[in-house]
C-alpha cells in the first residue's frame, strides 16, 4: 500500500481525475479519467468497450457517489442489464435507487425521412433530462456512432456531435463515448477529432488460439500515463487490468529472514534462510526434488502462521498433497486452516496475460506472504519464451512490491542452466540449483546455492537426501565417494566398487551384469 | 396525447394524427409548424389533427417517440408510424414521408386529364 501512495506523488495535481474503480486502470492513468471531460473508448467488436463504460458508470455510482447516465444506441437497457448481471452489476436496482439513468436511443433510418434543416436538440434534451433526474456526474454514450447510420446529412451530424462534446464539457460531466475502430483510424467516423482529452484503445487478439484483451491509453492530455498495452480480463468481478511495466524499482526491502523449510539449507544461507520479500528460483532436472524443496518452504511458512499461495502448473492439489506426505510434508491441516491456498491449472488454459492476471487476483484476494509457482517452465508450452520472460518479470516486480516472498521452480536439463533461467536470473535474489551427480553407478542429488544476494552463502555442493522427514543435506559432494564406499557395500551398486570387494562369486557377478545391461537398454 | 381517446376509432382509416416535436420557438420549429399547416391544409382537407409538443417544457416526452432530431414530425396514424425530421421545407419529401405522394400524383394526373 505504501508503494501505491508514493506513486501518487507523480501525478500532475492540476488535472482533476475521476476514478474508475477498475483495478489497474486508475494506476496506468495516474488516478482515473479526466474529470469533467470526455474520454473516447475505441476498439473492434467484442473488445469490451461497453463493459468498460458500464463498469465506469456502475463503480462511479456505487463507490464514488457519482450517479451516471447511460445512453445506449445499440442495445436496450434490458439487454445491457442482462449482459452485466453476470458481473454482479444490477442496473435495474441502481436505476430504481436513482443512481443511474438508462435511456435507449433507437435510430431506425428506414423510418425517418429528412426534409430541410434540423438539429439533434432532442438528444440534448433527453440527456439533460436524464442528468437532472439522477444528478449525474458521469455519462456514457454507447455507441454514438450509431447516429451515423440514422442520419444522412453528415454536415449536420458532425456539427451536432461537436456541439455535444462541448456541451458535455460545459456541464462538467465525466463522459465516456464508445466508438468502433476504423481502418487506419482510431474510430470509424473520426470522433477522436472532436475529443482530445483522453483516448483509450481496446484490442482483442488471438495468438495461437489463446485470446488476450489489451488496453492502451493512446492519448491523455495533460497527464503522465502508462503508454504500453496492458492486458485485461473480464470475469465475474468485472474488468481488471495489469499495469505491468509501470512498476518502478522502488520496492522497500526487508532485512527479515524467512526459513527455507530445510534447516540444512538455512545453514547454507547464514543460518537464517531467504530474505523476506525476495524471489527464489529453484532449478534442476526432472525428479531432483524441486517441488519438495518448494513444498518444504510452504509448510514452514504455514507453521509460522503465514499464508502461502501455491500455484501448480503440473499437479493437482490432491496429487501434490498425497505425494508430499511421503516425504513427511502434510498439507491437509494447512489447507483446512486456510493458510495454504493451492490452485492448479493448465499452462495452456490461458495466454500469458491471463495467467498473470489470475495470479494477481489470487494474491489480491488472499494476500499471502508467500507464493510458490511450480514450475514456471511449463508456461513456455503455452507461449513464447519472450512472453514468459516478460510475464515473470512483471510478476516478480509485483510480488516484490507487495513484499511477498516468492519461490519459483524451473525445469532444466541435467547440470545445465537453461536459457529461460538466464533471462530471469537478474530478477532472482536467491538461486538454488539442484543437480544429479553420478558417482560409482549411483545417482546423487546435489544442491548448491548459485547465488544469494545480500548474504554470505555457502558455495558448497551438498548432497540432497529426500527422507520421510523431509529434505536433509549431506556433506559436500566431494566426500560422497568415500562415504559410499564405506557405508553401502551391500546395495546394488557394487558394480561400482573396487575389484577386490566385487569378486564374491560368479553367480553374483553374472546377475550384476544382467542387471546393468538391462539398465543400459 | 390525452386527446387520442376522444378520437372516434372508426375514422382512423384516413384520419391523420400528427405530432410535431419542437424545442422552444426556434426558427426551424416555427418554420416546421407553418410548413406543416400549409401542407395539411392543401393535401389533407380537414382529415388531420396536429399536436405540437415543446420538449423544452416536457423533456420527458422525448423518450417515448424516440426523438433525437428537432423538429421531428411523427405520423402516429394511420399506421405504421412515420417520422419526418427537419423544417418540412421540402414539400415533396414531406408528402413522401407522410405517404401522401400517391394521392398527390393521382390528383395531378386527374387535373392533367381534365
Amino acid at each position: 500500500m505504501a508503494q501505491r501512495n508514493s506513486s501518487a506523488h507523480h501525478d500532475i495535481p492540476t488535472l482533476e481525475k475521476a476514478r474508475t474503480g477498475i483495478a489497474g486502470l486508475d494506476q496506468i492513468s495516474g488516478g482515473g479519467l479526466p474529470k469533467g471531460r470526455t474520454t473516447i473508448v475505441c476498439g473492434g467488436p467484442g473488445c469490451g468497450k461497453t463493459m468498460l463504460g458500464l463498469e465506469f458508470l456502475v463503480r462511479g455510482a456505487t463507490q464514488f457517489n457519482e450517479p451516471g447516465v447511460l445512453v445506449a444506441f445499440e442495445e436496450t437497457p434490458e439487454e445491457m442489464a442482462r449482459n452485466v448481471a453476470s458481473l454482479g452489476f444490477d442496473l435495474k436496482d441502481l436505476a430504481e435507487r436513482k443512481k443511474l439513468s438508462l435511456d435507449f436511443v433507437y435510430v431506425e433510418p428506414s423510418e425517418i425521412q429528412e426534409t430541410g434543416e434540423y438539429d439533434l436538440e432532442g438528444l440534448f434534451i433527453r440527456l439533460q433530462h436524464a442528468v437532472d433526474s439522477v444528478g449525474a456526474k458521469r455519462v456514457m454514450l454507447d455507441t454514438l456512432e450509431a447516429l451515423f447510420s440514422g442520419f444522412s446529412n453528415p454536415g449536420i451530424l458532425r456539427a451536432e456531435i461537436r456541439r455535444l462534446f462541448r456541451w458535455l464539457k460545459e456541464k462538467g460531466l465525466t463522459s465516456m463515448v464508445t466508438a468502433e475502430k476504423g481502418e487506419g483510424t482510431l474510430t470509424r467516423h473520426g470522433l477522436e477529432e472532436y475529443v482530445s482529452d483522453c483516448v483509450i484503445l481496446l484490442d482483442h487478439r488471438i495468438t495461437e488460439q489463446i485470446s488476450t484483451r489489451r488496453m492502451r491509453i493512446v492519448k491523455y492530455r495533460g497527464t503522465k500515463h502508462g503508454a504500453d498495452e496492458y492486458p485485461f480480463l473480464i470475469d465475474e468481478h468485472g474488468m481488471s487490468l495489469l499495469p505491468v511495466t509501470s512498476m518502478e524499482l522502488q520496492h522497500k526491502v526487508s532485512n527479515q529472514r524467512v526459513p527455507t523449510g530445510v534447516p540444512d539449507l538455512d545453514n547454507m544461507l547464514e543460518r537464517k534462510g531467504y530474505f523476506r520479500g525476495s524471489s527464489v528460483l529453484m532449478t534442476g532436472a526432472a525428479g531432483c526434488g524441486k517441488t519438495i524443496l518448494a513444498a518444504s518452504f510452504a509448510e514452514a511458512a504455514c507453521k509460522r502462521g503465514e499464508r502461502c499461495l501455491f500455484i501448480g502448473f503440473e499437479e493437482s492439489m490432491d496429487q501434490i498433497t498425497r505425494n508430499m506426505k511421503s516425504v513427511g510434508i502434510n498439507f491437509e491441516p494447512w489447507i483446512k486452516k486456510g493458510l495454504l491456498i493451492h490452485r492448479a491449472w493448465r499452462p495452456t488454459q490461458y495466454g500469458m496475460e491471463m495467467h498473470l492476471l489470475r495470479i494477481h487476483q489470487l494474491i489480491e484476494k488472499y494476500e499471502p506472504s508467500n507464493v510458490i509457482i511450480d514450475p514456471i517452465t511449463n508456461l513456455i508450452t503455452a507461449s513464447t519464451e519472450k512472453d514468459v520472460h516478460s510475464m515473470l518479470m512483471r510478476l516478480m516486480d509485483f510480488l516484490k512490491e507487495k513484499g511477498v516472498t516468492s519461490v519459483f521452480t524451473s525445469l532444466s536439463n541435467v547440470g545445465e542452466i537453461a536459457e529461460s533461467e538466464v533471462g530471469i536470473s537478474s530478477l532472482i535474489d536467491t538461486w538454488v540449483l539442484l543437480r544429479y551427480t553420478e558417482l560409482f553407478g549411483k545417482r546423487h542429488r546435489g544442491l548448491f546455492v548459485l547465488k544469494a544476494r545480500g548474504m554470505a552463502h555457502s558455495t558448497q555442493l551438498r548432497e540432497m537426501l529426500i527422507t520421510s522427514q523431509g529434505i536433509k543435506l549431506g556433506p559436500a559432494a566431494a566426500l560422497l565417494a568415500y562415504r559410499d564406499r564405506e557405508r553401502e557395500p551391500q546395495l546394488d551398486h557394487q558394480a561400482a566398487l573396487p575389484k577386490s570387494v566385487r569378486s564374491k562369486g560368479n553367480r553374483r557377478t553374472a546377475a550384476l551384469t544382467r542387471r546393468s545391461s538391462r539398465g543400459a537398454r | 396525447m390525452k386527446k387520442n381517446s376522444q378520437e372516434p376509432a372508426a375514422c382512423a382509416d384516413n384520419h391523420f394524427q400528427l405530432r410535431l416535436y419542437v424545442a422552444g420557438q426556434t426558427p426551424k420549429s416555427v418554420a416546421a409548424l407553418s410548413n406543416l399547416r400549409r401542407i395539411c391544409a392543401t393535401h389533407l382537407d380537414g382529415r388531420y389533427r396536429i399536436e405540437v409538443i415543446d420538449l423544452m417544457k416536457n423533456p420527458q416526452l422525448a423518450q417515448g417517440d424516440q426523438i433525437l432530431a428537432i423538429p421531428t414530425l411523427v405520423r402516429n396514424l394511420p399506421k405504421p408510424i412515420r417520422k419526418i425530421i427537419g423544417d418540412l421545407s421540402d414539400t415533396e419529401r414531406v408528402l413522401i414521408g407522410l405517404d401522401l405522394r400517391g394521392l398527390q400524383v393521382s390528383k395531378a394526373n386527374k387535373n392533367a386529364g381534365a
